[in-house]
């Protein structure tokens, strides 16, 4: 039971930080058109997010919440990948930061709709529809950015060269999902790696972009070691949940 | 697809959920929207089985509350469940339904091909619910909620909202 509880947060974590730093977005989008775009997207994941806490938090059984398991936990407690952690800078890196991650989170849903445990499975299957938009638009940026102006350009073969390092560890399993692989519940990750940076590459290539070629990669997030940028967001998510304790709307 | 086969709802609960709008788009009942899957009162309790549209849809908690409220009314208890499985898909919109979003002015879902199509293939396949010129194009592939796409017509210039084909 513990590992399907861990299993679940390692999938869903990611979704939250992401969600979290998309919805940071409210209000400053370039645009009026992407503003509501990326809030869109950040709803979506947060939905998603909800069905996967909500049945953590049945699998636990002690009474705790889905809000709980979101806002009340300490750093080293979160098991998302650093990629997702990356704060929002301009828009090119904001772009490829989800872009990286949309890639895998298709592959990995595709995979996990065949799970033998079936509320993931149901989840998966929903998820999908809505992540497919999501690689679509943030893939038609990367293109839209990087075959765009010299400045686009610039701005977005920087982004990649520097989320390149936080790939990696997208396929890295833990001991958690190396067990929950085996029983045919959770998704063998390094199955997606070829797939993955093949579809990358594709689009970087489209977009008149350069693959990066450093083969150093970054790692922690899933075993709870953050990057710096960690506090500052969980400071924002989780403020208002520990200054009014058991505050409803 | 046959919303009366693919779901189980007993006839006696059909007028009051048909009498529940979309908390969104009010012209539609949850009914015509598809998402009701079972309803059957049993001891006194009507137990309701409802599929989310969208993840984060933030009617769904809303509709849920509707739910309760609209069967409290007729003195009668009502349990939401929501279930994922099977998921929410465009096609259980019902005909009626999907007229009513036009007369509101949201244009309905193509089919899975075609809005890929409208929506990535910038190709002129989305009727304007107001003047009904394909003479249209998309501003942006997120709307003003999750489930629409913003167009604009180019023939009578104004804007509006087309529901994404969700399969």
């Amino acid at each position: 039971m513990n590992n399907l509880y861990n299993y679940i947060l390692t999938i869903a974590d990611n979704s939250l930080i992401l969600g979290q730093r998309m919805g940071e977005l409210c209000g400053h989008g370039p645009s009026l058109e992407t503003d509501i775009a990326c809030t869109n997207i950040s709803l979506d994941l947060l939905g998603q997010v909800r069905s996967y806490y909500q049945y953590a938090a049945k699998i636990a059984g002690d009474g705790r919440t889905e809000d709980d398991i979101a806002m009340l936990r300490t750093e080293r407690e979160y098991v998302n990948v650093l990629l997702v952690e990356q704060p929002n800078t301009d828009f090119a890196y904001t772009m490829a930061r989800h872009f990286l991650f949309d890639v895998y989170h298709f592959l990995f849903l595709k995979e996990l709709e065949k799970s033998k445990d079936l509320t993931l499975a149901a989840i998966a299957t929903k998820s999908l529809k809505e992540v497919s938009y999501h690689e679509r638009f943030t893939s038609d940026w990367i293109r839209r950015l990087g075959d765009g102006t010299e400045e686009s350009h610039k701005r977005m073969q920087a982004a990649i060269d520097e989320l390149w390092m936080y790939t990696d560890e997208l396929f890295n399993p833990t001991p958690t999902e190396i067990a929950m692989a085996e029983e045919g519940i959770g998704v063998d990750i390094t199955k997606l790696k070829p797939k993955y940076y093949e579809t990358v590459s594709e689009v970087l290539e489209e977009a008149t972009l350069k693959v990066p070629e450093s083969k150093y990669f970054h790692k922690g997030g899933k075993q709870g070691v953050h990057t710096e940028h960690m506090g500052f967001l969980l400071a924002e998510l989780q403020y208002m949940q520990r200054t009014y304790p058991n505050l409803e709307w | 697809m046959d919303l009366i086969e693919k779901s189980n709802i007993q006839d006696h609960l059909y007028a009051i959920l048909d009498s529940i709008p979309d908390p969104e788009i009010p012209v539609i009942s949850l009914l015509d929207l598809g998402v009701i899957r079972y309803a059957v009162e049993s001891d006194g309790v009507v137990y309701i089985k409802m599929t989310p549209t969208y993840s984060g849809c933030p009617a769904t908690d809303v509709m849920s509350d509707d739910i309760k409220a609209a069967f409290a009314k007729e003195g009668k208890k009502a349990e939401v469940e929501l279930i994922l499985s099977p998921a929410w898909s465009t096609d259980w919109i019902s005909e009626e339904g999907l007229q009513k979003l036009e007369e509101y002015g949201i244009a309905r879902p193509l089919s899975e091909s075609h809005d890929k199509d409208a929506l990535l293939g910038g190709k002129k396949l989305v009727k304007c619910p107001q003047c009904g010129s394909k003479e249209t194009h998309l501003v942006s592939q997120f709307g003003s909620t999750p489930c629409k796409a913003l167009f604009k017509c180019d023939d009578c210039h104004e804007p509006f909202d087309y529901f994404k084909c969700l399969k």
